[in-house]
């Protein structure tokens, strides 16, 4: 449906929507995997068990291969915010600037610098000093993702500014860093991370366990992910509501559209299923089940607390903004909410069906299971796509919430043709990209896999 | 307004970096298809700059972000105004950084050719436009009183800026075949060698025209005196002059520092001469961008000045400690294949 957007505003959006969430598919599997890998480094090099080592190296090429096409798609969200988006640069240039460049400094350029230590050192850097390299490696990325989060957090909850001559300026500096939506929005991330590390890895477990292949390697690895997928996946339900919380001080309207409540309710409920009731025209659900006071709970906290709804905040807005439709696309964003939300509770599920099955040392049998946890390796990618949709879709028709609309950001000097063209360029590219990256990545962890020159020469002889 | 000045130096600082380190990497990459004969050398040259080149490529990352947080203005008007010459950029960018890891992720004698082109093709790329990109800064480019690009794509070509994307590549080529020189053995390395001598002179020769170059426009199209811009334009035609020689007489750590100097001094030059102005205006000289009107306010560059100071050194000590670890010569066998590897007869990378 978007496709079909003429303008150039409409245009820049669906490509800036299409770069940053294919950009997203790799960096929570980098952040997630990454620790994953230190750990099993860690358990080698304190045990001295070759089974971590090599499974290390073997988890180490999928992050790898996912890393590069990470780092380059990255460049190309730095640099969209010039080309596509120049009222914008300008505007929040002063405030939004700061974590961008920040994060180059503190965060990117030690994760750069410390992993090519680490692909590269295996045999020139002390065990010891090699473990380190990986975990300085990781903690460049997750610095990376808090200054990434800071900065987009200030488009949802705008704090620490002032606006001067119709642009913001930065007055605290502490206030951009502990932006309350920014520290939830950081978690909520980060959780996601380790969902996408440990959700992959049982996959690619299961696939291994499947062919009977190196069975007794994948249980550790296995054991491993379901030690973080359980509690992860867990915390993350309770994380994610929460987050809802914050959401509904700072962006009302965001929520109210992620449940379709058109009118103000207390207590309210939840709306798990519905047909119908998405447009001003048809705002009563033609068939819908309904939680009683869920809602109420997830966005208020309280069993009994009160949720605007679209119609009131929508005479809010006009009283404050002036005339104009300030609501998101209701349908979308009730859609991706739920797939996220329930992509969520089907990964816990799994997660707990995995455990129970390692307990019962059934988990290298179970067929049935090995099929769902291979299936499942696409539900990380699914529930974090439907939440970039939920969050950014969420915000319009603002691009900074309440003080710039998405209209009126976009580049001047931009023509409609040039995003045409640049559209089907990234397009073009990013599916070649991404088909080559599933064929590489489905190569190094399937069971009959090419050994790779990480894994030459045996480096435990080395040192 | 000190602190405005600071952070026009601090991003040339960073541009510099950028070139004076990727600038090899580049170079390394546009001799790929040229110096090795075998697989073992193709490793070898890889793995020359595998260790280090994605924290080198981070100072530009670094360079836009700190022009995006600290000239919002500049930022904006350049990456809209030169919208398709970057889209071009990010393309040659995305193909080098992914042929890194992928290219040795296959074993078919096709993939690996290609992926080697791709970075080749990639580096050459790379250093072409931004020669291009940044010489239109100082050459002057439409730029209308709203400070918004006014031109098209073909703005962007004139012979100046042409002939500065062309020393860009002349200038990394001679750079990263200084490095090589230090970093391989044997065969490869002799070669190497052959390949700096035959791109002394050419290197040397155009990036002097360069820098002349440089002074000139300045003064003519940015209002600038001959000096002080003459003075890193001298600095960098001596360094160049003098790598050609040592190249000659053999002394490569020397050649290279030379090389090194030369590729800072010819960035210095560039914003030397560009000061006080970011972007020159071609429609009318008074709708250009200067530094007090497309800087961030005050609190903003203090907060990103400490961030930098503290940050900054950190850096330097541990990439130039990532330098000291991979001091070793490349000999390519750290990469060559086992038996059991050994190229299949064609396919596909899947295999």
């Amino acid at each position: 449906m978007m496709l079909l957007a003429s303008t150039g505003v409409d245009l820049a959006r669906v490509q800036f929507a299409t770069t940053s969430l294919y950009h997203f598919l790799f960096v929570p599997l980098t952040l997630g995997l990454g620790p994953l890998v230190a750990i099993m480094q860690t358990l080698w090099y304190r045990s001295g068990d070759e089974a971590w080592l090599r499974l290390t190296r073997f988890f180490g090429t999928l992050l790898l291969i996912n890393v590069a096409i990470g780092v380059a798609t990255g460049l190309v969200q730095e640099f969209e915010f010039g080309m596509n988006w120049s009222v914008y640069s300008k505007y929040v240039g002063n405030v939004f600037g700061a974590p961008l460049a920040i994060e180059g400094l503190a965060a990117f350029m030690l994760e750069s610098t410390f992993l090519g230590l680490w692909i590269f050192g295996w045999n020139r850097l002390s065990p010891r000093v090699h473990l380190a390299t990986i975990w300085i490696a990781v903690l460049g990325s997750w610095l990376s993702g808090y200054f990434i989060l800071v900065a987009n957090s200030w488009m949802q909850h705008p704090v620490g500014y002032k606006i001067v001559n119709g642009e913001a300026q930065l007055t605290s500096v502490w206030k951009l860093l502990s932006n309350e939506f920014a520290l939830r929005a950081y978690l909520h991330t980060m959780l996601a991370g380790l969902i996408f590390g440990s959700i992959v890895m049982l996959g690619v477990c299961c696939w291994h366990f499947l062919r009977g292949q190196d069975v007794e390697l994948f249980r550790r690895a296995a054991k491993l992910a379901l030690i973080v997928a359980v509690p992860v996946t867990l915390l993350q339900l309770v994380v994610g509501n929460r987050f809802g919380e914050a959401v509904t001080s700072a962006q009302s309207m965001k929520i109210a559209a992620s449940e379709a409540q058109w009118n103000t309710c207390e207590p309210c409920g939840f709306s798990a299923f519905q047909i119908g009731g998405f447009t001003e025209g048809d705002q009563t659900p033609a068939f819908s089940i309904t939680i009683p006071r869920v809602l109420s709970y997830m966005a208020t906290g309280s069993f009994s607390g009160q949720v605007q709804g679209l119609n009131e905040l929508q005479a809010q807005e006009e009283s404050k903004y002036g005339s104009g439709n300030y609501m998101p696309n209701i349908r979308v964003i009730y859609w991706s909410m739920r797939v996220m939300a329930y992509m969520g509770v089907l990964m816990f599920l799994i997660s707990a069906l995995g455990a129970w099955l390692y307990w019962k040392r059934k988990l290298e049998t179970a067929r049935w299971f090995q099929w769902t946890a291979i299936v499942a390796i696409a539900f990380p990618y699914i529930a974090a796509t439907a939440g970039w949709v939920l969050t950014e879709m969420g915000r319009q028709p603002w691009i900074v919430q309440g003080l710039l609309k998405t209209d009126q950001a976009n580049s001047p000097s931009v023509g409609t043709a040039w995003i045409a063209v640049s559209l089907a360029f990234f397009i073009g590219l990013y599916l070649i990209l991404g088909i080559v990256d599933f064929v590489l990545m489905r190569r190094y962890a399937r069971p009959d896999r090419p050994t790779t020159r990480d894994e030459l020469p045996e480096p435990a002889a080395t040192y | 307004m000190d602190l405005q000045i600071l952070w026009f130096s601090l991003i040339a600082v960073l541009w510099s970096g950028y070139f004076l380190l990727e600038g090899f990497d580049f170079g390394v990459g546009m001799l790929l298809p040229f110096v090795p004969r075998n697989e073992s050398e193709r490793g070898a040259m890889f793995e020359s700059i595998g260790p280090v080149w994605d924290g080198n490529e981070v100072w530009l990352v670094v360079a836009g972000a700190a022009t995006f947080a600290a000239f919002p203005a500049w930022y904006a008007t350049m990456f809209s105004g030169f919208y398709l010459a970057l889209l071009l950029l990010l393309f040659f960018l995305i193909i080098r950084v992914v042929s890194f890891e992928w290219r040795e992720k296959g074993e078919s004698t096709r993939w690996r050719t290609a992926w080697l082109w791709a970075n080749a093709l990639g580096s050459t790329g790379i250093a072409l436009v931004w020669g291009i990109a940044l010489a239109n800064l100082i050459h002057g480019v439409p730029i209308n009183s709203n400070n918004d690009y006014d031109g098209n794509l073909v703005d962007l070509f004139t012979g100046y800026t042409v002939f500065a994307g062309i020393a860009f590549v002349l200038l990394f080529a001679f750079h990263g075949a200084n490095y090589l020189t230090l970093r391989t053995t044997g065969d490869l390395h002799e070669r190497v060698r052959t390949a700096a001598r035959r791109l002394a002179l050419p290197a040397t020769a155009v990036g002097a025209a360069f820098v002349i170059w440089t002074v000139v426009v300045a003064v003519d199209r940015n209002d600038k005196d001959v000096f002080p811009v003459v003075v890193p334009a001298a600095a960098g035609i001596a360094a160049l002059a003098v790598a050609a020689f040592l190249v000659y007489a053999g002394r490569s750590v020397l050649a290279f520092t030379m090389t090194a100097l030369g590729t800072v001094a010819a960035v210095a030059t560039l914003f030397t001469g560009l000061y006080p102005r970011v972007m020159v205006s071609s429609t009318d000289f008074s709708n250009s961008l200067d530094v007090p009107g497309a800087a961030s306010q005050h609190y903003t560059l203090a907060v990103m000045t400490v961030v930098a100071l503290i940050m900054l050194p950190i850096i330097l000590v541990y990439q130039s400690w990532s330098y000291y670890v991979f001091r070793a010569r490349v000999t390519g066998e750290g990469v060559q294949l086992p038996e059991a590897l050994a190229p299949p007869t064609g396919g596909s990378p899947a295999g």
